[in-house]
């Protein structure tokens, strides 16, 4: 394997071509910069969930090793799933080639390499699907704008398909709705009938298998990971919080991404959750075989995810809770809100979700049964229940980033900023053009948070960097708040890279920083262990 | 490249007519025959088309939501941009289709020094789309005076209110005008912008040339070579009327316009085209934001391998015991 290489400076970086190149894009061979992309899986992470063709290999490679029928797999692997999606078939069928969601894509914004076009992206599989699949490009060929399947146009779909985060940025703008994620999906579906997934995301798909969540932490771990939280939580504010794993019983079972157990920032995030249940008294448990809300399947196969999301349903029966609580993470709640349900319900062994603190019920979440933590929470604050004092966070300028899953895959879109709001004194928002629904990406979703890739990351990220930096610059933001466990890592990359001074944290994070708990000693310091405002002096003596 | 062959294939086809036409007199094959043939080949083509596409179904409801979902009963949400009922997808599509919500949004990104991105708004490419197919409609709606008799009101009163500038003789009508410019720009933008021209295939100018073709043919005929108009009335009445006959004596250019149009319609199921119907079936925009209130069934839904409880239990009892966890078998 190549070693991962180190991006250039922001400086090289930023200087970015917008003009496409002289030849025709079929004519253009792709080129495997170091950097831009991830290695391949390792043949234990297929074999642990039996996935086809484990074997070594690299996308360097000349040859691949995939089995000698693999066009025959690709040709039927499209032709089946035209005939199982109408979003696949329709939008092979109807793009107009307009262009207006061109320059909408981070990656493009980043890169300039026309192949990021979503539109262009959507051709590279468009161009094969005409020539197996319409008239025009089996009698035209080329004139149509159709193209033989070969290896290089293989490998070429793996790189940019790779290079897609599933955004859904392209669909907002498109005036059909076309979804380059969906194309995206059908791609990676078909790579994994090879055994070409990347190992970045293969591996936490084993883990989750196995072991219940995508850190592939055992049970122990999980417990004891949690105590350390709760050692800091003592010390912070001198209560002791007992939570409980897999009990039966519970009212509600708790399920949050495997990232917030694990490496800050999202610990903090956590430990607001923690604090947040206990100060409630809520009836709640975690479960370490549930132990994940995220879904690298989701990345895979809509197989794989259904095979890692069942599990939720699975643990909420056999502990037998009435309602599902989900934490703070993007595409996980992509996979709740449009997914889930499809998948593995009916969860008609589930009640209601109705909070047991305001009596709230949650009609939204009917019939899936889960309820999202900014929901419940902004409903919390909403009904006075909580006590909060946002001049705990008065350090900290913060500005809210919508992830891409939460606003355009469900459009949770105010309770997060109802609860900023009133967790802190200084809240500002990103440009209109770079929030919500035009939400820009990390850079780093669907399983591209790898480490041998940074250069990619860094430029898909630009965009939402440079509209952090906007509100540095204007109102000097020093703090980004989102609501995704993948954000709070790459985000935290990102914002190293482009702007250095900014941190990353979750919701739940300033809300732990607020909360006044029954009981409490006088807080010195933040979930971080940083000294509060007014309290750095103390430290100085 | 593209633009260049597409170009030429619209001349062939001009040349066609009046080879065909003048040449070889074959008034009833491009008068009759030919415009049937379109005519049958477009409705089955659509038709067909549009079957196999909701032929296959749509597995996960997946709504791009451009809007607050609707969740707490204080959270104002977004009805049109995230609904959650039959009314707002309605409402949603209508504004899609009729006014081009989605393209209204466009944006041009620009990366200034600093770097700075930029988000300016870029309105042309919608007001030329909203341009060229309101034109289209209209002008199609006023040719209904050629296949109806009496010609119904409201296609008289959109021919007055097209004519409303009462300029020259006959008439000039804005929507011809409009939809000429209109085409033209789309056609020039795919031209002059580099991105867009790289994206471009032959099939992206072919329908823009013929539809320069049609509208230029088309006002070629009504100012300047004008062509004896009770003739082609008693044509275009015969086709509606399925009582074709060519009465002699019309401008070959009218038979240039037919075989342009009637080449549009035959090629129009094949082709891009057809996002006229495929935008109304598309599953990210005709979808309700309710996949959490209102179960959404996969037809082909099926069991898949998992990893049971039991399983990972066995796995971890010892050390799931030992921190303290419960489990189903001591
Ligand atoms: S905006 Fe839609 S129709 Fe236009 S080029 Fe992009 S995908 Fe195609
Ligand atoms: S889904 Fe996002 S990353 Fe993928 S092509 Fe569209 S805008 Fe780009």
């Amino acid at each position: 394997m190549a070693k991962p290489t180190k991006p250039p400076k922001p400086e090289e970086l930023v200087k970015i071509d917008y003009n496409p190149p002289e030849k025709p894009w079929m004519e253009v061979p792709v080129e495997f910069k170091p950097g831009t992309f991830c290695y391949g899986t390792r043949p234990k992470y297929l074999e642990e969930v039996g996935l086809p063709n484990p074997r070594e290999w690299s996308p360097t490679d000349d040859d691949w090793k995939l089995p000698s029928d693999w066009k025959d797999t690709v040709i039927n692997g499209i032709g089946e799933r035209l005939k199982k999606y109408r979003s696949f078939q329709l939008f092979m069928d109807i793009c107009v080639r307009c262009g207006a969601c061109a320059d909408k894509c981070h990656f493009f914004i980043g890169s300039g390499d026309p192949k990021n076009m979503p539109v262009l992206r959507a051709e590279l599989m468009r161009s094969v699907y005409r020539k197996y699949f319409s008239l025009g490009g089996k009698l035209l060929g080329n004139l149509a704008g159709a193209r033989e399947l070969t290896f290089d146009v293989f490998k070429e779909w793996w790189y940019y398909f790779y290079q897609c985060t599933e955004c859904r940025r392209c669909s907002v703008f498109c005036p059909y709705g076309i979804d380059t994620a969906e194309i995206t999906m059908m791609a990676r579906e078909l790579f994994n009938l090879l055994g070409c997934n990347t190992d970045w995301i293969a591996g936490p798909v084993a883990n989750c298998y196995r072991k219940g969540n995508h850190l592939g932490l055992e049970p122990h771990t999980i417990t004891s990971n949690i105590e350390f939280m709760l050692d800091d939580i003592e010390e912070i504010t001198g209560i002791k919080i007992e939570p409980t794993f897999n009990r039966k019983g519970a009212e509600i079972l708790f399920v949050t991404p495997s990232g917030d157990l694990f490496g800050d920032p999202g610990t903090y995030t956590c430990m607001g959750y923690l604090m947040l249940f206990h100060e409630l008294g809520l009836d709640y448990t975690w479960s370490t075989y549930a132990s994940e809300g995220g879904n690298f399947g989701f990345f895979t196969s809509m197989e794989m995810a259904k095979r890692l999301n069942y599990k939720i349903y699975a643990e909420a029966k056999r502990l037998g809770v009435k309602w599902i609580l989900g934490g703070e993470c993007g595409h996980m709640w992509r996979v709740v809100h449009q997914y889930m349900d499809t998948w593995n319900g009916p969860a008609d062994f589930l009640e209601e979700p109705v909070s047991p603190i305001t009596g709230t019920k949650f009609e939204n979440a009917k019939t899936t049964k889960m309820v999202h933590i900014a929901e419940f929470t902004a409903d919390l604050i909403r009904h006075g229940k909580l006590k909060l004092d946002p001049s705990r966070n008065d350090h900290l300028k913060v500005t809210y980033h919508d992830s891409c899953n939460t606003s355009r895959g469900m459009g949770i879109l105010e309770e997060p900023r109802y609860i900023l709001k009133n967790v802190c004194n200084h809240f500002h928002e990103m440009p209109e053009d770079t929030i919500r629904e035009k939400t820009f990406c990390c850079g780093s979703g669907t399983g591209l948070n790898a480490g041998e890739n940074m250069e990619l990351r860094m430029r898909g990220g630009f965009p939402r960097a440079n509209a952090v930096k906007h509100v540095r610059d204007s109102h000097g933001v020093n703090m980004l708040a989102n609501i995704c466990a993948i954000d709070r890592a790459t985000l935290s990359a990102l914002m190293q890279y482009w702007v250095p001074d900014v941190e990353v944290c979750g919701v739940h994070e300033l809300l732990g920083n607020a909360l006044v708990m029954t009981g409490e000693k006088e807080r010195e310091t933040d979930l971080r262990l940083e000294p509060l405002p007014g309290k750095e002096e103390d430290e100085d003596v | 490249m593209g633009a260049l062959l597409s170009f030429f294939v619209v001349i062939v086809l001009v040349l066609i007519a009046l080879v065909g036409v003048k040449g070889a007199g074959l008034y009833a094959l491009f008068g009759i025959v030919i415009p049937y043939a379109a005519v049958t080949t477009f409705i089955l083509g659509v038709i067909l088309r549009v079957i196999k596409w909701s032929r296959s179904p749509v597995p996960f409801h997946i709504p791009t939501t451009c809007g607050q979902e609707k969740s707490l009963p204080w959270i104002k949400y977004n009805k049109l941009e995230s609904p959650a009922g039959t009314l707002g997808v309605i409402g949603r599509m209508a504004l899609e289709v009729l006014f081009f919500r989605s393209l209204f949004r466009n944006l041009k990104t620009e990366l200034r020094d600093g770097p700075k991105l930029v988000y300016g708004s870029n309105k042309w490419l919608w007001l030329a789309g909203l341009a060229f197919h309101w034109s289209f409609l209209i002008v199609l709606i006023r040719h209904l005076r050629f296949f109806t008799h009496p010609v119904p009101a409201f296609v008289n009163m959109i021919d007055s209110l097209d004519g409303f500038l009462q300029i020259g003789s006959p008439h000039l009508l804005m929507t011809g005008v409009v939809l000429l410019l209109a085409v033209t720009y789309l056609f020039l933008r795919r031209v002059f912008i580099p991105q867009v021209r790289y994206i471009s295939l032959p099939a992206d100018y072919l329908p823009l040339f013929l539809i320069i073709g049609i509208a230029t043919s088309g006002i070629l005929m009504r100012y300047f070579y004008k062509v004896d108009i009770i003739k082609v009335k008693e044509l275009t009445l015969g086709l509606a009327t399925l009582n074709p006959e060519v009465p002699a004596g019309i401008g070959v250019i009218f038979y240039v316009h037919l075989f342009l149009i009637s080449s549009l319609f035959a090629y129009f199921p094949f082709s891009k085209l057809m996002h006229m119907g495929g935008v109304f079936l598309s599953p990210t925009r005709n979808l309700a934001n309710n996949s959490r209130m209102k179960r959404h069934v996969n037809p082909w839904n099926y069991p898949v391998k998992v990893h049971t409880y039991e399983e990972y239990e066995e796995e971890f009892r010892d050390k799931m015991k030992n921190a303290g966890i419960p489990v189903e078998k001591e």
